[in-house]
């Protein structure tokens, strides 16, 4: 894992006083709260429905035990004991109080945290997969590209007034776990013919009330110069993106307006002048943190098998592990989605007994991940039965990764003051009607979202849910057939949209379709591709 | 026009008030010009080693075309005054610095312990920008900016 030296820790801890400094100000009232606004948002504070909302950077969605424990505490001493895994593989604390935020910013820094840039419109946080390093199928490590893009976006001095947020993902395998192609920026690191590492670039990408997918426009940028072309794509759209309407304004908006042709080419216009400028980072400084992201010392020769003999082990097993690079040892991934829970929710106790297994069982390392669930990516098999146990006692052995019970969710109108409709409710009880079924239907993603901005990935769900108003009331679109990874598909609407009570019908009816539709070895989505919209619609509304 | 409250150079000011980039053009012998956030600055260059002034306007804080304009005019060498207008704020200061603004003249004065405060707090900087300054991967290598 990547470790501060001093000039990192220097840099968060100048934050923290810059923070402290401006809270300062805007409580002395030498600020406004329009002109603070954008200060407290480039440190992740936003004003919600009931208090202050802090969001904390997760990088790559990477943590070690000592940080995961922080942030338990955390939620403890500033918050009502939880924390809030987010889609962008971070944490949220709902109740927070403006004056506790700097100490809280101070307490991250002590474990090489922060929340720099989690929100405004500035280069944000950089997601990646959450388990590089621990699966076979990536050409490199995809973290050591991230780690370097947080260092070059991390107060970067022309692009911290974007007309908009800012999104980039780093991955390296074709299987993409990190819908890289619904960010601003997604970046795939590739090996070509000749062996040479380099970077393919897809801009334009973005979810939100104008979904796109983003187009690749440069398919290998040699990895000695990714930072320039990457400062070449932000440059063009620092110039020309829209600012007239904020709808208007992410970096897909330009791409579509100007023709990904066009864009392209006044990107490698601006590729060729940045070139004289010397911008790039050395290759030396991407092996010094390369070496960071070191495998851990794995056990060779070790037993690759699993004691299946308890069946609620095994079945956990089946639904929530992934095959190991590393003979001998599993990925595990912790659902954070209880039958009736909120989706993405820990408390402060299962956030450090998370640390503390991750200590025990997966050589101190955490990952967020994008559909808020966390892995412990490097579990020894012989320990997963001990390390299940635990996390069964505490509430943390659901078994439904990927399962219509592991439902996206957004914070909807139970704390979002941008809400139409709620989210959690909802998202609680299709888990409660679906969960005796969920094993039978197997792989489905459900997404949903309290309003259009989509926070919930309502568009890339097998079937996403889409809060709207309607008349003063909350209402609840369906979109079927949306998807992320490499075959990256947007969602469709139904037809008219339900109340709470009757989106919950609809899902199940749509499930029960497909149940009685699908061919051998078919997944919800290959049943809903093959036999198409009007079909379900049928099923549904008819 | 609002006053200049900082400046970094020792150079003479240059008192002739900015003209719109379009009138620049035309004017042969104008010293001094005033970019707004939709102007390119590139049209500038054919120009750069007449110009002693250029005023770049930041009607909203927030609207941060102008940090793009002023470094690709130092990347194209101007050497002249690189001036921020308009909305300039106590944060938004070390920012502008490190992209070449070399004066400002924020519509409202700024209290100056909260600005030289707010632009010596970062020791050090992960981008190079043409400051001068060395970034921290230099630093780490033992690499120093340009030679
Ligand atoms: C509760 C406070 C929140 C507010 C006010 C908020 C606001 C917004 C807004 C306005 C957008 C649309 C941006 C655009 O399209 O230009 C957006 C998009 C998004 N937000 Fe949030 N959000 C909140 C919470 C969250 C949470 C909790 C998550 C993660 C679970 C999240 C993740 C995202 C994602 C993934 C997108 C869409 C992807 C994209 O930007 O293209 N947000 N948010
Ligand atoms: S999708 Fe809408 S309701 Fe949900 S968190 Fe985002 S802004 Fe709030």
């Amino acid at each position: 894992m990547y470790k501060y030296d001093s000039y990192d820790q220097a840099m968060v801890d100048a934050r923290v006083e810059e923070f402290r400094d401006q809270v300062r100000r805007r409580l002395e009232g030498h600020i406004t709260e329009d002109q603070f606004k954008p200060l407290r948002l480039m440190n992740g504070l936003y004003l919600q429905l009931h208090a202050y909302m802090l969001r904390v950077a997760v990088p790559y969605g990477t943590l070690n035990s000592a940080q995961m424990r922080m942030l338990g505490d955390i939620a403890d001493k500033y918050d009502r004991g939880y924390g809030h895994f987010t889609t962008r593989q971070n944490i949220q604390y709902n109740w927070i109080k403006l004056e506790d935020a700097p100490d809280i910013l101070a307490d991250l820094a002590k474990v090489e945290m922060h929340a720099i840039q989690t929100s405004g419109n500035c280069i944000r946080n950089t997601t990646s997969d959450q388990y590089a390093g621990a699966v076979a199928d990536e050409v490199v490590d995809p973290r050591p590209y991230a780690e370097l893009i947080r260092q070059w976006s991390t107060f970067h001095p022309e692009f911290s007034f974007l007309p908009r947020k800012f999104k980039m993902a780093v991955i390296a395998s074709d299987t993409d776990r990190a819908a890289m192609k619904l960010h601003d920026i997604g970046i795939q690191i590739v090996r070509d013919a000749a062996g040479e590492l380099g970077a393919a670039f897809y801009v334009g990408g973005g979810m939100g009330r104008t979904p796109m997918i983003a187009p690749c426009i440069n398919p290998f940028v040699p990895i000695d110069r990714m930072i320039t072309y990457a400062e070449a794509c932000l440059r063009v759209y620092n110039r020309h993106g829209r600012r007239d309407n904020k709808y208007k304004a992410r970096i897909k908006i330009l791409v579509h307006e100007l023709g990904k042709d066009e864009y392209t080419r006044q990107v490698e216009a601006e590729f060729a002048h940045l070139l004289t400028q010397q911008i790039e980072p050395p290759l030396a400084e991407l092996e010094r943190i390369k070496a960071q992201f070191a495998e851990p010392p794995f056990e060779v020769g070790i037993a690759d098998t699993v004691d299946r003999s308890d069946p609620d082990f095994a079945l956990w097993v089946d639904n929530n592990c992934l095959p190991h690079k590393q003979a001998g040892y599993i990925a595990a991934t912790i659902s954070l989605k209880p039958v009736g829970g909120i989706p993405g929710d820990a408390s402060a106790d299962q956030i450090r007994l998370m640390a503390d297994l991750a200590r025990d069982y997966s050589f101190d390392e955490l990952r967020v991940t994008h559909a808020q669930n966390i892995v412990l990516p490097h579990v020894k098999k012989a320990d997963l039965y001990a390390l299940w146990q635990q996390l069964e006692a505490a509430g943390l052995g659901t078994a439904n990764l990927d399962l219509v019970g592991d439902i996206i969710a957004c914070p909807g109108l139970d704390y979002c003051s941008l809400a139409n409709a709620r989210s959690i409710p909802v998202a609680q009880k299709i888990g409660q009607r679906l969960a005796v079924k969920q094993q039978e239907i197997g792989e489905l993603k459900l997404k949903i979202s309290g309003c259009i901005n989509a926070c919930g990935h309502h568009h890339a769900g097998h079937i996403g849910i889409l809060g709207v108003d309607k008349k003063g009331t909350e209402n609840y679109q369906l979109l079927l057939g949306g998807c992320e990874g490499a075959d990256t598909s947007l969602g469709q609407i139904t037809g008219p949209g339900f109340d709470e009570d009757g989106i919950v019908d609809a899902v199940e009816k749509a499930t029960q379709f497909y149940l009685s539709q699908r061919e051998e070895g078919e997944r919800f989505l290959d049943t809903y591709r093959r036999i198409g919209m009007p079909a379900f619609k049928e099923a549904i509304y008819g | 026009m609002a006053e200049v409250q900082f400046r970094f150079r020792d150079d003479e000011p240059v008192a002739d008030p900015g003209v719109t980039v379009d009138a620049f053009g035309e004017q042969t012998n104008a010293l001094a010009v005033r970019l707004e956030p939709g102007d390119e600055p590139r049209d500038l260059l054919p120009h750069l080693d007449r110009l002693r002034l250029v005023e770049v306007n930041f009607p909203s804080f927030g609207d941060g075309r102008g940090y793009s304009a002023a470094r690709v005019l130092r990347e194209a060498g101007y050497i002249g005054e690189l001036r921020a207008a308009g909305e300039v704020l106590v944060d938004q200061i070390a920012f502008m610095r490190r992209c070449g603004f070399d004066a400002f003249a924020p519509e409202v004065p700024l209290d100056p312990a909260d600005a030289e405060a707010a632009w010596s707090r970062y020791g050090e900087v992960y981008q190079p920008t043409t400051d001068g300054r060395t970034p921290i991967w230099g630093l780490r290598h033992g690499i120093g900016r340009r030679g």
